[in-house]
């Protein structure tokens, strides 16, 4: 039980256990790890909830959510996962006494001031811009980084790669160079 | 759009048996925190290669190594468009450094009291959502340059996986230790105590 109310775990031991993770949903689930994916189902639910027929006719949502004629289920294995992430980090955030309702985080304070709004609002751009580039490439950390990673998949170093360079030249940009001081 | 809501019950138990534990050690590997993403952007954190890095290596070794033993699953590569895969990896790593959050671990900070990653995550359906309306025009134009299928590094080199695996495995043995050296060396720069 200690080690399960430890805060932290060795980043190698993580990295163990979400790679023995994926055997098992390769292998027993014939599932690769992945999240974003589930976004295009919730977003295309949502909207189809005041615009049905708009939905059922755009070609991406079609591939996920099927036709009027042909509705696929919304909510399906990768649904399931997602949903459940959220009681998965709780628990883990509970039993560990760290559970915490961050409005601003520090380092942003530091470097764009205390203002919840701001933060929230850029949040939100921020996770649009994610989003929107993650569909473009086929898929986000987990599909792309993790289970295509580690099958060699050519799209997902290719999405490393670009990953890693938006990433850090963003940041250097918005936080500059000295990295906005102590982390 | 509540026809075929639910998919069958096993898969659904199935992904809530996956989640659950991939929550649990997202959360225990620190990368529901914005300052571990925000950090490793900044080159200062180095939790997100770690963790990232050792699950590729060990999650190969098991999928290549299962697979040469026989055992019958399949793979799922996705398809190489590459203008797409690189153009939508860098909005991503942008979008990623704003927010301080990737998709799945903004999921998994929410469940850790994040309020923030709430409207992050709220950005994303709308990311998502706008995705879709553009999808027509991109399918039309980026998705169709360098496009080269369901390649993986084994099919366009012309050599085995195994070559690839023995250097993930290598970089995953050797990447901690010069990690753990420029961490102890930044360290003493700037006087800060180290976790791992």
């Amino acid at each position: 039980m200690h080690i399960i109310k430890q805060a932290r775990w060795s980043p190698y031991w993580v990295g163990m256990g979400i790679g023995v993770l994926s055997w098992i949903t390769f292998a027993l689930m014939e599932k690769a790890l992945g999240v974003s994916t589930s976004f295009v189902r919730a977003a295309g639910f949502l909207e189809g909830l005041v615009a049905e027929s708009h939905v059922r006719e755009a070609p991406y949502f079609v591939k996920y959510l099927g036709t009027a004629a042909e509705p696929g289920s919304v909510w399906d294995w990768q649904f399931s996962l997602v949903i459940f992430l959220v009681l998965g980090a709780f628990l883990a955030a509970r039993l560990s006494g760290s559970v915490c309702r961050e409005r601003v985080p520090a380092l942003w304070v530091r470097r764009f001031g205390p203002s919840v709004g701001k933060r929230y609002f850029w949040a939100f751009v921020g996770g649009m811009i994610l989003l929107f580039g993650a569909r473009l490439a086929g898929g986000c950390t987990s599909g792309h980084g993790i289970s295509g990673g580690l099958q060699l998949a050519v799209s997902s170093w290719v999405f490393m790669i670009g990953m890693g360079v938006g990433g850090i030249l963003f940041a250097r940009l918005i936080f500059g160079g000295k990295g906005g001081g102590h982390v | 759009m509540f026809e075929n809501f639910f998919a069958d019950p096993a898969s659904l138990f199935l992904g809530a048996f996956t989640g659950l534990a991939f929550g649990f050690l997202l959360q225990k590997g620190g990368v529901t925190r914005y300052e571990v993403i925000v950090g490793q952007f900044l080159l200062r954190d180095f939790t997100v290669t770690k963790i990232m890095g050792t699950a590729i290596a060990v999650g190969a070794v098991g999928i290549y190594g299962m697979n040469a033993l026989g055992l019958e699953f399949s793979f799922h590569i996705k398809q190489a468009a590459l203008l797409g895969n690189l153009l939508g990896g860098l909005l991503f790593g942008v979008g990623m450094a704003l927010l301080g959050y990737c998709p799945g671990t903004g999921v998994a900070a929410m469940g850790e009291g994040s309020r923030h990653a709430i409207f992050g995550v709220a950005g994303m359906l709308a990311g998502a959502a706008g995705y879709a309306e553009a999808y027509p025009v991109m399918k039309a134009s980026v998705l169709g340059v360098f496009n080269i299928g369901k390649a993986t590094l084994a099919t366009v080199t012309g050599l085995s996986p195994l070559w690839f695996i023995v250097i993930l495995v290598g970089a995953a043995v050797y990447v901690p230790i010069a990690l753990g050296r420029w961490e102890r060396k930044t360290a003493l720069i700037t006087g800060e105590k180290l976790q791992n």
